[in-house]
Order: structure tokens, then C-alpha cells, then sequence
């Protein structure tokens, strides 16, 4: 096993099936659109079994690399020669299994789909290659190449399978991360330059993050560079005031397309704060963290507000997701104070409640925006006031729903929980009023969900169009089933999950402390 | 037996649940029933052993939970006589009321449901009594509150049930905010959140300098007294104190039996339970102890007054139970924990009996809840009326019946404090004693006395509950007579430290269960005596001269509308909290995100992309002396600028 490629098969297993697909597929609609689907599920789940393989054979003691490849891949004009250079650690792998997770279940969950189906399937397993590329790339181009790659698919999802106004969503969804793009693209030539200068010209993640460590960037060129990264990743993540493409990208984009969007898309931004501007720009993180609380906590409690006034389901969830991404930055940042000559890091629960975090609300949502998916495919709109007493007809419905929702809520014994109560945990021995205030989005997030559920599921069933609603079916089940489960044992017996990167979480706060310490001995003193 | 004891009612729960349409609804019904009768009976055990024959077991772990870093966190059990006690009602209460449930919900259409989630909130209710650290009392804490959740909108047709439901739910969450913080401040302060390691630490923290983990310095006490207060607002929410008690009378939309478990016996003792719990850190917390009593008393008599005037029947027995809570936070308190616990007990099993009872007479008056609307119906339910009483005299405080003995107890308590705040509490009591009699008999004679208020058609449908409703009544009924002079002697007589052990903590010097012994004789008396003047009060208006109460409310309008509306604190929330909430989130909707962000975010700089093109556009005139005079000013620009260095 230890000589396989595992990590290329997975990255890339899913773009073969896509050519598969579009190569071979022929004959009839029917038979292509049938045979589309089948290849396109088979194909994801033997990519989600390979990952399952992966996360079998990780090693959770180390903080290093694990199912590293690098090749030289091709020499640039100038001499530099770019590696392919791949690797998980603990921070990226519990994301690659959401992704690989989440793609069979979105083919499912779209199995009812009638318009292009070839190429639909083609570009959730386009998809998937660049996902899980993105988590597991330890280069800046092949990062780069895969984080910008993610955009095209979705674009299209949205752009194509979306509902009514999906071009101006999409358009919306491609400006902002365009944005971010940019700047990010800028500061990774500024990266390579600034290695360059000091005599180890390269792009490789690992290195930088080796030289961060222990030379460490200029303050001030930190500075700049963090905003350029933060710019891309807040807008990914997406937090306030850069969130308002992520509920109208949601409405219109088919269900699968939410899903993956809630789900891992997301996540990308936590991620590369994780992995680039904490450990690479120890000092400009340190000094900007009180404006990510600010952003954060302005977050949380301003979207969960608007949460509580929306109309459509899918707009609520989304704004909910703003809210609890919040709590993901928040714990993220909280990784910043640490204490003077104390061994003790102070930041893990925060940083290791906000990666579960991630986790657990990549398949919360997903699972949400599933349960809107299963009454929209059944009665074509997404508006709250439609339904009703939705309970006297889809008991079961009723009862997945209630578990999500509760979920959403944090309640313990759900996924919900452990991470939003480590992040407020880790953050309050930081900053006690970021905690306070984050915490008064537990509130507020049992308000509008249980809001939505009332006038979804409960009440007398009175509206004529309902009357014969089905309850939900065998595959509807099957793609809830795994869901559920998730969700409660990562609520009650959370450690094979916190266990997976609570090696690399404590390395990655070593390494920030001492990024952050050079030149400055007592620089914790200060905080 | 302890783990089966705990985890019993969690297979019913299950069983019920998922496989309650493959067994159908009666097999639900005995699993759950079953389990749960079984579950009780090991209690008894377990009380047994653990405080009289001091053989229980130490705290011990089931698995991991959350371990990261500091901060471990396991699903582990404790049973001490502070558990046990709690399991025994619990438990106790818990399969009475799924027994008589078989026939309170014989009608309904979704039994198994029901018993399931009957069974779920048992569950939780134990965990939180076993719990050995805060966050698995968080765990039962927020169990309970999503079965209550879920039994208060049981009936999910009905708006004002699901609405009572959200209501009860984002209210207890305010509460848990304040337990979050409560609970992250004990770990600042203690670096644990193990009972085992926090409880037995807090005495050394006054006088003391202490850096907390997030490495600032504080006083010991100063520290403590906040986390205790915080943990309190977490007790509050629970236990429907003055300002998070808008949800308790609401809550009385669920089916009556949810009511007497869950309302009145045993959640929402909860907050009185964990400030026992912790009384080892209470003790040393004085300000926290202060605003524990405040609060107390405050809502004992708040609550009760407000009972006055109700006139669902299920409403006055809410607010009682508001006002009965009240008692037994001030009792904790003054520092009486021991006496806090003998009321909790007490009461669960009067109130139950007292809810059931009601339960028995909505059932027999084909579910009418309006006491203007009964009336006269003695005769036809004579074993339910016989419990109700039995129940009010237990409630007012009359001797030989349970609720003298803890009752008094608090009052003395109070009063032996001597403290500003112990005699405040002590009025406070007393008014509330006076009311709780009157309350009471007002209750039962409008109910079961006079003339017949209902139709001839209910009346003539009205019947006695049957025997599977009736037993339980006479289970609780043996409960509330003899509850209290059979404990008296172990919860706060002369083996009161025996018997509690290290599961309450007195800080030395803190005698006050010696000392409330000792008061004055008129103190011990003056309870009876309120008491027996409120039923003759309640006579006096409703039997005596039955124009009496019309005339009074008349007469003091402003107040009978202040008690009648609640004193205003529904209208009051709805104007400053719950419509701003909308109407902001609304704002930031469509104000924030749709005009200030869109519009000068992507939307505007879409249109100012198309306004630019157009300009720009206007600028290729085509004719050559503009591109000439650009060209010209465009060379001017940079020289000038390489002059001044900006470019180099």
C-alpha cells in the first residue's frame, strides 16, 4: 500500500470518470443520461473508498506530511523547476474525506435531473479533482491551479442548472472570489520573491512554511501579504461584509450545487488560513486578529439577525452558514494569544473547535440544504410561507430535518456542539468579550432555526397543494442515513475525529510561535 | 444497575421511537412504561445503598468525549446522595406519569411518539442528575430542554403550542448562554471541569490571588462570585425564575401528564439542583448567593400573586409552581441546601399530584382547561377531587402533610439566617404562603364547588378518570402525605450529615440547619397559620359570598389587570426584544446587505464598470487633436512625477 499514489488517485480518479464520460457515453438520451449517473456514482464512491483507505493509514501522531509525491514537473525560462508536490496532513484531512464524502451523496441527490445530464455529472467529478487538489497541493502554483480550478465547475453548476436569476448569481459568485483571486495570485509571486531574496528561490509550501518557522517574513511585507490571502479566503470563508454572494449563489444553484458549496467550497477559506496566513505571517496575524474578531463577531450576530428575517429556506441556511463561519474565524484567530513562558498552548481548543467546526457544518448544511432539496424537487419553491405541516405527511422527513436542525442549533450529543463550544471554550481564555458576544449567537441560532422548522414541518396541513406530498424515499433515505449517523457520533464520541489533527494543530501553533518569536524573545509577554 | 438505570429509559426511548410503527402503540407503551418502572426500582437501589448503607460507587468513566489539549472532558456517572435522591424522583415520578399517560392519551394518534419522548427526556434528566462534569450537566441540561421542546409543541397543529414550544426553547437558551460562560470562567478559574477535581478547590480561592488560564490576574472571590452568578442565569432560565420565567405558564400547552413530569416535578428543578450541586462552590460566593436569594424570593411571591387571578386551571398550578421554585432557590440561598433539596423532593410528588390531578379533570370535562367553565363536578369525579386536595393541603403547607415539613423548614431557614436579605426572603415567603392557600382553594372551589358553570352535554359526559389514571394519583397521593415526616429526620433533622455526606457542602461555620431549629415558636407557627387564613379568604369569596371576587377586581381595576396580564412582562419582551429582533434583521436584510453592501459592492461596481465603458467610449472620438492634447498631458503627468521621485 505505502508505494501507491494514493493521494493522485484520489485527486484524480474523479476528472478520469469524467472523461470516461465524456468520451464513451453515447447512444440515446435516456441511455447516456442512465449511464452518466451510474459512472459518475460508481466513480465517486471508489474515490471516497480510496480516502476511507487514506484516512485509515494516516498516522495521527505526527504533524508532518503524510502520502507526500513530489515530481519535478517542469523547468520555468528562468531555471526555477516546479515540483508536483502533494501531501495531507491532520489540518487537510478530515476536508479531502468531506469532499469525497459529500460528491457521491450530491450524484445522488441528483439523480432526478433531466437537463444535460453528461454534462452535469462531468462537472461535479471536475469538481471533486480540484477539491480535494486544493487540500491536499503543497505548492503554490498546483495550489493556486486547483483553488481557482474549483470556481469553473461551480460557475457553470450554477450558471447553467440554476434557478431564475443564476447568471446574475453567478456572475456575483465569480466577481468576488475573482477579487480575492487576484490579490492572492500577486502575493504568491511576492512569496516566491521574497524566498528568492533571501537565496531559496521556491514555491513549495512546505518550504515556506520551514522558512516562516525559522527566519520568518519582514513584518511589513507580512502585512501586506496576509491582506492579500485574506482578501481571497474571506471572501471564500465568506465573512462580513463579503458574504452577499454566498445567499443568492445558493439559491439559484441546484441543490448538489449547495450542497458542495455549504459543504467544502467553504471550507476553503478556513483552510487556508490554517495553512497560509497563520503559520507564514505569524506577526501581521497577531496584528490583525482584532479586526477578524471585529468581522466576526459582526458577523455572527448581524446575519443571524437577517437569518431571522428571511423568506426563503435556502437564503436562511445560507445566511446561517455566514453566522457559523463566524465561530470557525473567531477560533481560528484565537490561536494569536499566547502566553508569556508558558508551555501550555493556549490556542488548540479554539483552532481544533474551529477545524471540527468546518467539519461538522460541512455536513450540516450539506445535509440542510439536502432536506430543502428533497420538498423542492417535490414542490418547486424554496419559499417559507409555502409550506406548512409538512409533518402530518413526511413523518420521517419531519424526524431528519429535526435532527439537522438541532445540529445547526449545537445541541450536545450533535456535531453541532463540540465544535462551536471548543471554539467559545479556547476563545474566552483569549478574549472574554469576543466570547461573550460570539455566544450570543447560540441565541439567536436557535431562533431562526427553530422559526424555520415551526413554519416548514409544524402546523395543520391546510394548503391544497401539499395534500399529497410523499414522504421521503428509499434513496432519499440512503443519502440521509450515512448523514445522520455522522452527526451523532461525531456529537457523542467526537475523538477519532479530533484525534486526526490534534498532532498537526499543536504543530502548527509551535510553529507559529515560533515564526512569531524571532527576533523578539519575550514577544508573548506583550500580549 | 447504576449504568442500566441511567440508560433504561434511553432504550425505550429508542425503541419506541424507531421501531414504533414495526411494534405498534400498545407495545410502546409497555417498553417504555416497562423500562421505566424498572429503572425506578433500581433507584430505590441505588439510593439505598449510596445513602444509607454507603456502599455507592466513586465517580466512574463510561468513554471519552471531548479531550483536546487542557481541557478533558468524559461521559462519566457519579452517585452520591445528591444524585441518588434526584434519581428516585425522577424516576419515580417519571413512570407514574407514563403509566397514567396510557389513559390520558388513550385518544391520541401518536402514542408512541409520546412515550418516546417521555422516556428521552427521563434520560436526559438523569444524565444531568449523574453528571460528574459541567459539560455533561450541559448535555442533560439541553436534553431536557429539547424534550420539553418537543413535548410542549407535542400537539404541533395547534400554533399557540408551537409557538409556547420556540418560546420555551430560546428563552432556556438565554439562560444557557449565561451556563456557557459560567461554565468556560470555572475552567479559567480551576483549569477542570470535573466535579471531582473543581468542587473540592473552591474553598481555597477567597483572600487568594488567582491567574486565570487566559493569564490575567484576579481576585479569588471576585473570580468565583462571577462564575457562580453566571452559572445562576444558566439556573434561572431552568427553573423559570423572575425575568426567564415567560415561558413556564406557556408551556402548559403540552399534554397535561408532560406538565406534571416535566413542568412541575422535575426540569425545571433542575436550576435548584445544579446550585445545590455546586453548592461547594455557592458557599464561597457570597454575592452570587445574595442574588440567588433576591431572585428567590422575589419570584415566590411574584409568582403567586400572579396566581391569584388565573383562570386556567393548568396556569394557576404553573405559576405555583413558579412561586414554589422561588422558595427553594432562597433556601439554597441562605446556605439551607439540604432544605432546598427536602422541598424539591416534596413537591415534586404534590405538584405531580396536583397536575395529574387537573389532567384527570380536563379529561373527565371533555378538555376544558377554564375554571370559569367548571364548577360543581365533585360529585362526579370523587377520587380525583379527594387527590386535589390532598394535593392543596400539601401545597399550603398544612401539618402531617409533605409540604409542611419542607416548607416550614425554608421559612425557618430564612429566618435563622439572620441576614437583611434571609428576613427579605423570609416576608417575602410568608406573603407567598398566604397567597399559595388562597390559590389553591380558589382553584378547588371554582373548580369542584358551586354551580355548575360547563353545559348540560359535558356535564353529562363528565366521569371519573379510569383506574389506570387513578393509581398513579394514589401513588403521589402517598407521596405527598408521607413524603415529609418520613425524611424529615435524613434530609435536615438530626442525620441530615449523615445522610447527605460530602454531596453537600456547608462551609464551616455555616450552621444554619442547626439554627432553624431554634427559632422562635411564632416563626415555626406563623406558615400554619397564613395558611389557614388564605383557605378562609378563598372561602370567604368563592362559597360564602361568590360576588365578592367580581366586586374586588372592580374596585382595584389597575391591579387586577397588572396580576391578570402577568405584570406585563409578555407585552414588555415582545415590544423591546422580539419585534426589534425582526424588524433589524429586516433592516440589515435589506438596508446592509442589499443597498449599502451590493450596491457599492458588486452591483455598484457592475454599474460603474457600464457607466466608465460608456465614458470611455465617448472618449474615442476618432478625432486626432484629442488624442494629441491626451498624449501631451499624459508625458507631463509622468515627468513631472519622475521630477519629484515619486516614480523611479
Amino acid at each position: 500500500m505505502g508505494n501507491w499514489p494514493l493521494l493522485s488517485v484520489i485527486t484524480f480518479l474523479p476528472l478520469v470518470g469524467a472523461v470516461f464520460i465524456l468520451a464513451l457515453v453515447r447512444g440515446d438520451r435516456e441511455a447516456v443520461d442512465r449511464n452518466a449517473r451510474f459512472m459518475a456514482l460508481w466513480t465517486s464512491l471508489a474515490t471516497f473508498i480510496v480516502s476511507l483507505l487514506v484516512w485509515i493509514n494516516f498516522d495521527d501522531k505526527t504533524a508532518a506530511f503524510q502520502f507526500v509525491e513530489k515530481a519535478d514537473w517542469f523547468t520555468l525560462p528562468g531555471g526555477y523547476t516546479l515540483t508536483y508536490h502533494m501531501g495531507l496532513d491532520g489540518i487537510s484531512m478530515l476536508f479531502v474525506l468531506l469532499a469525497t464524502l459529500l460528491t457521491p451523496i450530491c450524484v445522488l441527490a441528483s439523480w432526478q435531473m433531466k437537463h444535460r445530464v453528461r454534462e452535469y455529472m462531468v462537472a461535479f467529478l471536475a469538481l471533486e479533482t480540484f477539491m480535494v487538489g486544493t487540500f491536499s497541493a503543497l505548492d503554490l502554483v498546483t495550489f493556486y491551479i486547483f483553488f481557482e480550478g474549483v470556481l469553473i465547475p461551480m460557475f457553470l453548476i450554477i450558471g447553467v442548472w440554476g434557478g431564475q436569476r443564476r447568471i446574475y448569481s453567478a456572475f456575483k459568485f465569480f466577481l468576488y472570489t475573482l477579487l480575492g483571486s487576484v490579490l492572492m495570485l500577486i502575493a504568491m509571486f511576492a512569496l516566491y520573491h521574497a524566498t528568492r531574496e533571501a537565496g531559496a528561490p521556491t514555491t513549495d509550501i512546505a518550504q515556506i512554511l520551514e522558512f516562516a518557522r525559522t527566519k520568518g517574513f519582514d513584518t511589513g511585507l507580512q502585512k501586506w501579504l496576509w491582506l492579500a490571502f485574506f482578501a481571497s479566503f474571506a471572501v471564500k470563508m465568506p465573512m462580513w461584509p463579503v458574504h452577499t454572494w454566498l445567499p443568492d449563489a445558493h439559491v439559484e444553484a441546484p441543490t448538489a450545487g449547495s450542497v458542495i458549496l455549504a459543504g467544502v467550497l467553504l471550507k476553503m477559506g478556513g483552510y487556508g488560513f490554517l495553512r497560509f496566513s497563520l503559520p507564514m505571517f505569524p506577526d501581521a496575524s497577531i496584528y490583525f486578529t482584532p479586526l477578524v474578531y471585529v468581522l466576526s463577531v459582526i458577523a455572527i450576530i448581524y446575519t443571524s439577525l437577517v437569518a431571522l428575517a428571511q423568506e426563503d429556506m435556502k437564503k436562511l441556511i445560507a445566511y446561517s452558514s455566514v453566522a457559523h463561519m463566524g465561530f470557525v474565524t473567531i477560533g481560528i484567530f484565537a490561536a494569536t494569544h499566547q502566553l508569556a513562558g508558558d508551555q501550555t498552548l493556549l490556542g488548540t481548543q479554539a483552532v481544533q473547535g474551529a477545524l471540527f467546526q468546518m467539519v461538522s457544518h460541512g455536513i450540516v448544511s450539506a445535509a440542510l440544504f439536502l432536506c430543502v432539496g428533497v420538498i423542492y424537487d417535490r414542490m418547486h419553491t424554496r419559499e417559507i410561507a409555502r409550506y406548512g405541516g409538512l409533518v402530518n405527511r413526511m413523518p420521517r422527513y419531519a424526524a431528519v430535518f429535526m435532527v439537522f436542525m438541532l445540529a445547526s442549533v449545537g445541541l450536545p450529543g450533535t456535531s453541532g456542539f463540540v465544535g462551536e463550544f471548543l471554539v467559545l471554550f479556547g476563545v474566552f481564555q483569549a478574549n472574554v468579550w469576543v466570547a461573550a458576544l460570539a455566544a450570543t449567537g447560540v441565541i439567536l441560532g436557535a431562533t431562526y432555526m427553530l422559526y424555520l422548522y415551526r413554519r416548514v414541518i409544524f402546523g395543520r396541513l391546510t394548503k391544497v397543494d401539499l395534500m399529497d406530498i410523499t414522504d421521503l424515499n428509499l434513496r432519499e433515505i440512503l443519502i440521509f442515513v450515512p448523514l445522520v449517523i455522522l452527526v451523532l457520533w461525531m456529537g457523542i464520541y467526537p475523538a477519532p475525529f479530533l484525534d486526526v489533527f490534534d498532532a498537526s494543530v499543536q504543530g502548527l501553533i509551535q510553529s507559529f510561535k515560533s515564526g512569531a518569536c524571532i527576533g523578539n524573545p519575550a514577544c508573548f509577554a506583550v500580549q | 444497575m447504576y449504568t442500566a438505570a441511567v440508560f433504561l429509559p434511553l432504550l425505550g426511548a429508542l425503541v419506541a421511537g424507531l421501531f414504533g410503527r414495526v411494534i405498534g402503540e400498545r407495545a410502546s407503551q409497555y417498553v417504555t412504561s416497562g423500562l421505566l418502572i424498572i429503572s425506578a426500582v433500581l433507584s430505590c437501589f441505588i439510593l439505598y445503598s449510596v445513602a444509607f448503607a454507603k456502599t455507592g460507587p466513586e465517580p466512574f468513566v463510561l468513554f471519552d468525549w471531548i479531550s483536546v489539549g487542557t481541557l478533558k472532558v468524559q461521559w462519566a456517572l457519579r452517585f452520591d446522595t445528591l444524585s441518588a435522591v434526584m434519581m428516585f424522583v425522577v424516576t419515580l415520578v417519571s413512570a407514574v406519569v407514563h403509566v397514567y399517560s396510557i389513559g390520558y392519551m388513550s385518544h391520541d394518534h401518536s402514542k408512541a411518539r409520546f412515550f418516546s419522548y417521555l422516556s428521552l427526556f427521563t434520560f436526559s434528566m438523569l444524565m444531568l442528575v449523574t453528571a460528574e462534569n459541567f459539560v455533561q450537566m450541559f448535555f442533560g441540561w439541553e436534553g431536557v430542554g429539547v424534550c420539553s421542546y418537543l413535548l410542549i409543541g407535542f400537539w404541533f397543529e395547534r400554533d399557540s403550542a408551537n409557538a409556547a414550544a420556540i418560546k420555551a426553547f430560546v428563552v432556556n437558551r438565554i439562560g444557557d448562554f449565561g451556563f456557557l460562560l459560567g461554565m468556560f470562567l470555572t475552567f479559567a478559574i480551576f483549569g477542570a471541569l470535573d466535579f471531582t477535581n473543581v468542587l473540592p478547590a473552591a474553598a481555597g480561592l477567597p483572600g487568594k490571588t488567582i491567574t486565570l488560564v487566559g493569564g490575567w490576574t484576579i481576585d479569588g472571590q471576585t473570580a468565583l462570585n462571577w462564575a457562580c452568578i453566571l452559572l445562576f442565569v444558566g439556573a434561572m432560565g431552568k427553573s423559570a425564575q423572575i425575568l426567564l420565567h415567560t415561558w413556564l405558564p406557556d408551556a402548559m400547552e403540552g399534554p397535561t401528564p408532560v406538565s406534571a413530569l416535566i413542568h412541575a416535578a422535575t426540569m425545571v428543578t433542575a436550576g435548584v439542583f445544579m446550585v445545590c450541586r455546586l453548592s461547594p462552590m455557592f458557599e464561597y460566593a457570597p454575592v452570587a448567593l445574595a442574588m440567588v436569594t433576591v431572585v428567590g424570593g422575589i419570584t415566590a411571591f411574584f409568582a403567586a400573586s400572579i396566581g391569584l387571578v388565573q383562570n386556567d386551571i393548568k396556569r394557576v398550578i404553573a405559576y405555583s409552581t413558579c412561586s414554589q421554585l422561588g422558595y427553594m432557590f432562597f433556601a439554597a440561598g441562605v446556605g439551607a441546601y439540604p432544605a432546598a433539596i427536602f422541598h424539591l423532593m416534596t413537591h415534586a410528588f404534590f405538584k405531580a399530584l396536583l397536575f395529574l390531578g387537573s389532567g384527570s379533570v380536563i379529561h373527565g370535562m371533555s378538555d376544558e382547561q377554564d375554571m370559569r367553565r367548571m364548577g360543581g363536578i365533585w360529585r362526579k369525579m370523587k377520587f380525583t377531587y379527594a387527590m386535589m386536595w390532598i394535593g392543596s393541603l400539601a401545597l399550603a403547607g398544612i401539618p402531617i402533610f409533605a409540604g409542611y415539613y419542607s416548607k416550614d423548614m425554608i421559612l425557618e431557614s430564612a429566618f435563622a439566617a439572620h441576614t437583611g436579605l434571609g428576613m427579605f426572603a423570609f416576608w417575602m415567603g410568608i406573603a407567598a404562603a398566604v397567597m399559595t392557600a388562597f390559590y389553591s382553594w380558589r382553584l378547588i372551589f371554582m373548580t369542584f364547588h358551586g354551580k355548575q358553570r360547563a353545559s348540560d352535554e359535558v356535564m353529562s359526559h363528565a366521569h371519573e378518570s379510569p383506574l389506570v389514571m387513578t393509581i398513579p394519583l394514589g401513588v403521589l397521593a402517598v407521596g405527598a402525605v408521607f413524603a415529609g415526616i418520613v425524611a424529615f429526620g435524613w434530609f435536615v433533622g438530626e442525620d441530615w450529615k449523615t445522610f447527605w455526606g460530602a454531596s453537600i457542602h456547608l462551609r464551616p461555620g455555616n450552621e444554619i440547619i442547626e439554627h432553624a431549629h431554634h427559632v422562635p415558636a411564632w416563626v415555626a407557627y406563623l406558615p400554619i397559620v397564613v395558611g389557614v387564613i388564605g383557605i378562609a379568604l378563598a372561602y370567604a369569596m368563592y362559597i360564602l359570598y361568590p360576588n365578592w371576587p367580581r366586586a374586588l377586581a372592580r374596585r382595584v381595576r389597575g391591579l387586577y389587570f397588572f396580576l391578570l396580564n402577568k405584570w406585563y412582562f409578555d407585552e414588555l419582551y415582545n415590544a423591546i426584544f422580539v419585534r426589534p429582533a425582526f424588524k433589524i434583521g429586516r433592516g440589515l436584510w435589506r438596508g446592509g446587505d442589499g443597498a449599502v453592501i451590493d450596491g457599492l459592492g458588486p452591483d455598484g461596481v457592475a454599474s460603474l464598470t457600464r457607466v466608465v465603458a460608456r465614458r470611455v467610449a465617448a472618449l474615442q472620438s476618432g478625432y486626432l487633436y484629442h488624442y494629441a492634447f491626451a498624449i501631451l498631458i499624459g508625458v507631463a503627468v509622468f515627468v513631472s512625477l519622475y521630477l519629484f521621485g515619486v516614480v523611479r
